[in-house]
This record gives C-alpha cells, structure tokens and sequence, in this order.
C-alpha cells in the first residue's frame, strides 16, 4: 500500500468550514457545544475530541491589497488544521495499550474499542491534536478515514472541500507538488508562503503538511516539536541512578544502624 | 458546554460598556464605527508571538486528583519495599521490616485503586496488560505495578506462612524469591513516575527529564521513612539516616530549580503550581533535613518528637511536591502558544 498524505494549502482557504462539517457528518462526531467565544469568527477555536479537522481564521495585520477594502480591517488567512500524522508519532509510542497503531497508509488510527482513557497521548502529542471526551473518558483524534482510504476513497474533508486546498495523495508526490506550490507562490509575490514538514525534527516529516503565509506560530504550528520518546534515554538513566542510589543507601543505611546498635 | 451561550464578560464589564457607549454618544454624537463594535473589541489579532489569538499549541495533562495521589502512594510504597528488604536482610530487624512490608502491600493496592478510579471502568486496567511496550513509559509503569504488587502481596503471603508454621527450608526459599522480586521491581516502580512525566511534550516537565526520576525517587523514600516512624519506628537510625539522605537531596532538587532562570520553569515559581511546588521542596528538603540532623544529635526522648515533626513535614511536602508538579504541567501546556513553542 502506498503511503498517503494531506497537504493542506492555506492560500487556497475559503474559510467555508466544509472540511469540518463533512468530518463530523462522515464520521458521526457529536456536537463542541454552542460556544461564543467573543473573539473572533472561529467559535471552534482548536481541534477537540469532538473537532478532527479546525479551519483557523488568522487575522492578522492589514496588508493593502490583501484581504479586504479597508485599512481597518485585518487581513485575513484560513487554514484547516488537522492531526499531522507523524512520521514518528509521539501519540503512537507513549499508548500504552496498542489502542494507537500506524495503518498501511502511513497515517496513525486511534482504535477506540481498545482505548482506555490513560490520557497520556494526549501530553505525548507535540502539536495538541489528540484530547480527551470528558463524556467517556476515551481519547479520540483524526482517522484519516481509514475506513474510506481502505475502499479507495479519499478522506472526508479531502472529498468535500471546495477549492483543493485540502489536497490528498501519494506522500511523495505531495511533498513535491507542494515545492512546486511554493515556487508559484513566491513568482506571484507571496514570498512569505512557506512550507510546514518539521522533517529536520525528531518528528521526521508530517503526513499532513500545510502550506501557509507567514510564521507558522501565527497558526499555532510549533516551530520546535519534538517526538518525547528522545526524552526517554535521559529519564531511564535517571530512574536506573535513582535505583541504585536508593538500594545502595538502604542497604548502607541498615548495615550500618545495625553495626551502630 | 452545549448550550452555554454566555460570553465571556463579566455584569462588570458590561457595565462598563454601557457607560462608554454613552460618553461616545455625548461627545460624538454618534457611535463609531457604525454598527455593532462588540464587548472586548479591538479583537486580539493571531501573531507569532500569541500564537493563535494566545490558544495554548498544547493540551493540558487530563489528570485529576488521583494521579498525583497515586505518585505519593506508589513511590512511598516502592521504597518502602525496598527499606523492608534491607532491614530485614542488612538491619536485622524483622518488626520494621513487616511493617515496612505491609506498608508496601497497601501501598501498591491503592495505586491500583487510584489508575482504576482515573480510567473510570476496572476492565479498562486490563488493556494496559495487552501489550509490552518498552518505549512507553506508561505500558513500563502498569507492568511495574503489576509485577511489584504481586510479589510484594506474595512476600507478605510467605512472611504470614513463616509466623504460623514456623522456618521451613521452602518457606525460606519462597520468602527469598519474593522479596528479592519484589525489590527488584519496587526500585524502578519508586521513581519511574519521573520518567513517565518527563518523557512528555509539556515544556516544564521535559526540561526535567534528567532529574525527574532521582527527584520523584527521593520525595518516595522520604515519605515511606515518615509513614514508618509515624508507625513507632521513631528511634531506628537507619531510617533517619534514609530520611536524612533524600532531604539533602531534595534539597539539592530545590536550589537547583530555583537557581534556573529558564521561563519554561517558571509554573514550579509562580503561581498557585508554584507555591504548592515550593511548599513541598521546603517541606521534603531544608526543613526535614534540619530537624533530623537534630535529632541525630538531640537525647533519645527529644529525638522521637522531633523525628515524629519531621515526618510530618515529609509526609506533606512529599504530596505536595507530586500535586505541584502535576499542575505545572497544566500550566505549562497553556504557555505554549505561537513561538513560545513545546520545547
């Protein structure tokens, strides 16, 4: 099977939120809840338990000629976040039960019938995808509808988005269309439209990459994310010290109470 | 949540509006811009330095009450497995090492009794025990428990067998073989708490990886030494030599974090995390250190009190230490916008 992927194309958002609502629909996700948050358009505000695709509206600073009529108004940027897939998953790795596994497509699937609600994927995760349904207590993210995938169709949102900003393929095939992406991009004056693939990081590369204009930490894209299993050399060393400080130190400790008495 | 359309503003701040709405009204005599400029405009706008209108990149941990909890029961139970081994091959003394024991025995079964209470059902332990998972720290963590509290139920099952019918060559035999498992699993299961917080994405418990575990270990020892003294065992000098020992290291714990200027660690300094950190290096390090250095040197009746207000005092700071740093991790998650990042 091949290895498939998102390329989310921000410059190509429309905001419509289609991607979110066909998420929900095909995957039958129960409602976030009427929340205003007083802030913005974007009352969903992050991916949840119950949101695995998020169209963000970034505002940001008037650029003339770019997002609107007004010097009042802000520019304005969309891009649909999703679960990023990861070459090396922290989610994966930390699941202690086997709930998470990696399907023949590349993407991570979280099985629900094996899930426990131990919630450590949930701090494994460096991008916060992953959370919690207070309802149950189960973790739940983004198939990357591995039941459609596994019949040949593409993923919901993929399916449903209007203007293929939500572009789905071939991982390779994606990383190199997005370079082409960018160089047309930068040709017609967007020399801020970069791509996000952390592929330098411990994390190895994502399976769903974004294209977006400007700092990814505008998007709440972490410029620095790492996979915590490179964390796990230095604590064990530091557990297998501690160990032997503490049999060492009671063994002392009574040897010599008992030479003392 | 659903339903909940109340925006986020205070009667106060509303009230508030309704007073510049008619200042603007006097002096303009109208309002600008027209239309609807809505409470809590001009809205913050998504920048790399608050991330996505200052949203958290991370989640925050979803543990409650019984996780922190279950760190305080387990890493005392851990070391207290391990000080009744010692004291009953190493010290001689078979009173501190039942006790030690028993104390073990409890403590690994309500460990069991907190995971249960957080993952709601009790099936739900048994998919922790479907795999053997050595990169996850928590599919380490549950085998750990598992293996410690059975052979620790087991070494006090031989102990009681020992008591009725008497030394027997098997009866010795299995007391070997289960209280040598037993240690063998109660010194990773004393600290791994350490490492099973450290290996995560959560900025200030990351930072920490190298001194988690040493440092979760030494709170464990210094709360299973002051659960035994307050049992009677107030005069063993071992102990308060083990209790003197992880205080100096708690110690050393404390001035190290407080003599690291990294913002990412400011959730153990500030705030209601901090504070609650902070009690509990005080209450596990500086003070327990002095008070049983003194009783080292005070005369033996003077010595039990203050052995018994220094266990106290390491019971408390202990507790405190694993809630203070299981709510840093929350607020260290909320820091996490824009470039301020996840590492």
């Amino acid at each position: 099977m091949s290895i498939t992927a998102f390329l989310t194309d921000s410059t190509l958002c429309i905001g419509c939120k289609a991607c979110e609502v066909a998420c929900k629909e095909w995957n039958e996700i129960p409602e976030d809840g009427l929340k205003f948050t007083g802030r913005s358009y974007d009352n969903t505000q992050s991916l949840s338990a119950t949101t695995w695709r998020h169209v963000k509206f970034v505002e940001a600073e008037p650029i003339p000629g770019f997002g609107g009529n007004s010097s009042d108004l802000n520019t304005w940027a969309f891009s649909s976040d999703v679960c990023k897939h990861c070459e090396n998953a922290g989610c994966l790795e930390a699941c202690p039960t086997g709930a998470l596994v990696r399907t023949e497509f590349g993407g991570v699937y979280l099985q629900p019938d094996v899930c426990n609600g131990c919630a450590y994927c949930i701090v494994a995760c460096p991008f916060g995808v992953v959370a919690k349904n207070d309802k149950d207590g189960r973790a739940f993210k983004c198939t990357f509808c591995y039941d459609r995938q596994k019949v040949g169709l593409p993923p919901a949102c993929a399916k449903a988005c209007p203007t293929e900003s939500i572009m789905f393929g071939e991982l390779d095939e994606l990383r190199a269309k997005a370079q082409a992406r960018l160089a047309t991009l930068h040709e017609r004056g967007m020399h801020d439209a970069e791509l996000y693939d952390p592929i330098d990081t411990s994390v190895g590369g994502l399976h769903a990459m974004f294209i977006v204009r400007g700092d990814p930490a505008t998007y709440n894209l972490p410029p620095d994310p790492e996979v915590p299993t490179t964390y796990l050399k230095d604590g064990w060393k530091s557990s297998a010290i501690a160990s032997g400080l503490l049999l060492a130190g009671a063994i002392l400790a009574f040897l010599g109470g008992r030479n003392g008495r | 949540m659903a339903g909940d359309l109340t925006p986020p503003f205070s009667d106060t701040d509303k009230e508030k509006r309704l007073i510049l709405i008619r200042r603007e009204a006097e002096q303009r005599g109208q309002l600008t811009p027209a239309g609807i400029q809505p409470l809590g405009a001009p809205f913050p706008r998504a920048t790399p330095q608050t991330g996505y209108y200052g949203n958290p990149t991370l989640k925050e941990p979803q543990w409650k009450w019984e996780i922190p909890l279950y760190f305080f029961v387990g890493g005392a139970a851990g070391s207290s497995a391990v000080i009744a081994t010692a004291a009953e091959w190493f010290g001689r003394d078979r009173e501190l090492a039942r006790h030690a024991r028993w104390l073990a025995v409890g403590g690994s079964a309500l460990s069991s009794v907190l995971l249960i209470k957080d993952l709601g059902r009790p099936e739900r332990f048994l998919a922790m025990l479907r795999v053997f998972k050595p990169q996850s720290p928590m599919s380490m963590g549950s085998w750990i428990l598992t293996a410690f509290a059975s052979a620790t139920a087991a070494a006090s099952f031989v102990d009681l067998v020992r008591e009725r019918y008497g030394e027997s060559i098997p009866v010795s035999l299995a007391a070997a073989a289960t209280k040598s498992v037993s240690t063998l699993f109660a010194l990773p299961f004393s600290n791994y708490t350490g490492v099973l917080i450290g290996a995560t994405a959560i900025p200030v418990w990351h930072r920490n990886i190298k001194t988690l575990p040493i440092h979760f270990g030494a709170s464990g020892v210094q709360a299973a030494v002051s659960a035994l003294e307050l049992l009677g065992h107030d005069s063993n000098a071992s102990l308060n030599a083990l209790g003197i020992g992880s205080a100096l290291w708690e110690s050393w714990e404390g001035y190290q974090l407080e003599a690291n200027f990294d913002p990412k660690l400011s959730p153990l300094k500030q705030g209601t995390s901090g504070w609650i950190t902070r009690a509990g290096g005080v209450l596990s390090g500086p003070l327990p250190l002095a008070l049983r250095l003194w009783a080292a040197f005070a005369s033996p009746a003077k010595s039990k009190s203050i052995r018994r207000a220094a266990a106290i005092s390491g019971l408390a700071g202990s507790l405190l230490t694993r809630y203070g740093w299981v709510m840093a991790g929350g607020v260290s998650a909320r820091q996490t916008a824009g470039n301020a990042g996840v590492s």
